[in-house]
């Protein structure tokens, strides 16, 4: 990660100032024992990934649909959102059917006919992004491209904080 | 609640255009670094789905055991206020 060039305006950089703010909030609150139950390393590593998503959803510029469902998943305690998510399922799944012959028209036809092997994949999307089941199509595939360049970019901060902290 | 079997007949609600959802395919397509070298008209959408979903199962995965690796280093140092301060005048 080159280091003097960061565009402080960027997707990174504002994670890696909110996350950093995060880590040193985590660590002051409560000093670990060597000592610590299993309860208690598992808590702080909660926290730490937690914050390293909730970092990253109040980063995203453009409010998106991913983003706004993992604060709240973070956010409501788990017995409400069990009660809200039966209201959430919209219209999904919308099928059309083409006649045309091109391979882009193939590819349409696989992804909205119910009856294609898609179903299953798009389901499985649907689970791994966020707010996922209550998109359309279109919208899903395209906060998953979103999605996805924010994890990158995630995983690639976490990483170098990791390796920095290392080197001590 | 609203019914989810909307059967086969032509959606009224929804103007997504069939280029608009092969461009996101492809789009899909790009990111993914298994799938990125390959011509577009030769990967058909079950794949790129399929590989959408690895590829973010990883990045999870990725996640999980980064925190789990950034929990055991917070854990044995000491001066992280002073740590965190240079790493961030580091970043910026």
């Amino acid at each position: 990660m080159d280091l003097h060039n960061l565009n402080p305006s960027s997707l990174k950089s504002r994670f890696t100032t909110r996350f950093l703010r995060a880590l040193t909030e985590i660590n002051a609150r409560k000093p670990i024992a060597s000592s610590s139950s299993p309860r208690e390393i598992f808590q702080r590593y909660r926290r730490i990934k937690d914050a390293a998503d909730t970092s990253m959803a109040y980063s995203v510029r453009s409010r998106r649909t991913w983003s706004k469902a993992t604060l709240w998943r973070l956010r409501t305690p788990s017995h409400r959102r069990r009660l809200a998510s039966f209201g959430r399922r919209s219209s999904l799944n919308k099928t059309r059917t083409t006649t045309t012959a091109s391979h882009r028209g193939a590819v349409v036809v696989q992804i909205t006919s119910r009856g294609g092997g898609l179903g299953v994949q798009l389901e499985e999307l649907r689970e791994l992004v966020p707010g996922g089941e209550a998109m359309d199509l279109c919208n899903l595939l395209d906060e998953t491209a979103h999605y996805i360049k924010c994890l990158t970019t995630q995983v690639q901060v976490m990483r170098t904080i990791a390796n920095l902290y290392s080197l001590e | 609640m609203s019914s989810r079997r909307s059967g086969s007949r032509q959606s009224g609600a929804s103007r997504i255009t069939d280029d608009q959802i092969a461009d996101l395919v492809s789009k899909l397509q790009r990111l993914i670094p298994e799938l990125r070298g390959r011509r577009s008209d030769k990967v058909n959408a079950s794949k790129v789905l399929q590989e959408t979903c690895n590829y973010i199962r990883n990045l999870h995965r990725e996640v999980e055991g980064l925190s789990d690796r950034l929990s055991q280093l917070l854990a044995s140092t000491d001066t992280d206020n002073e740590q965190a301060a240079i790493l961030r005048s580091l970043l910026m």
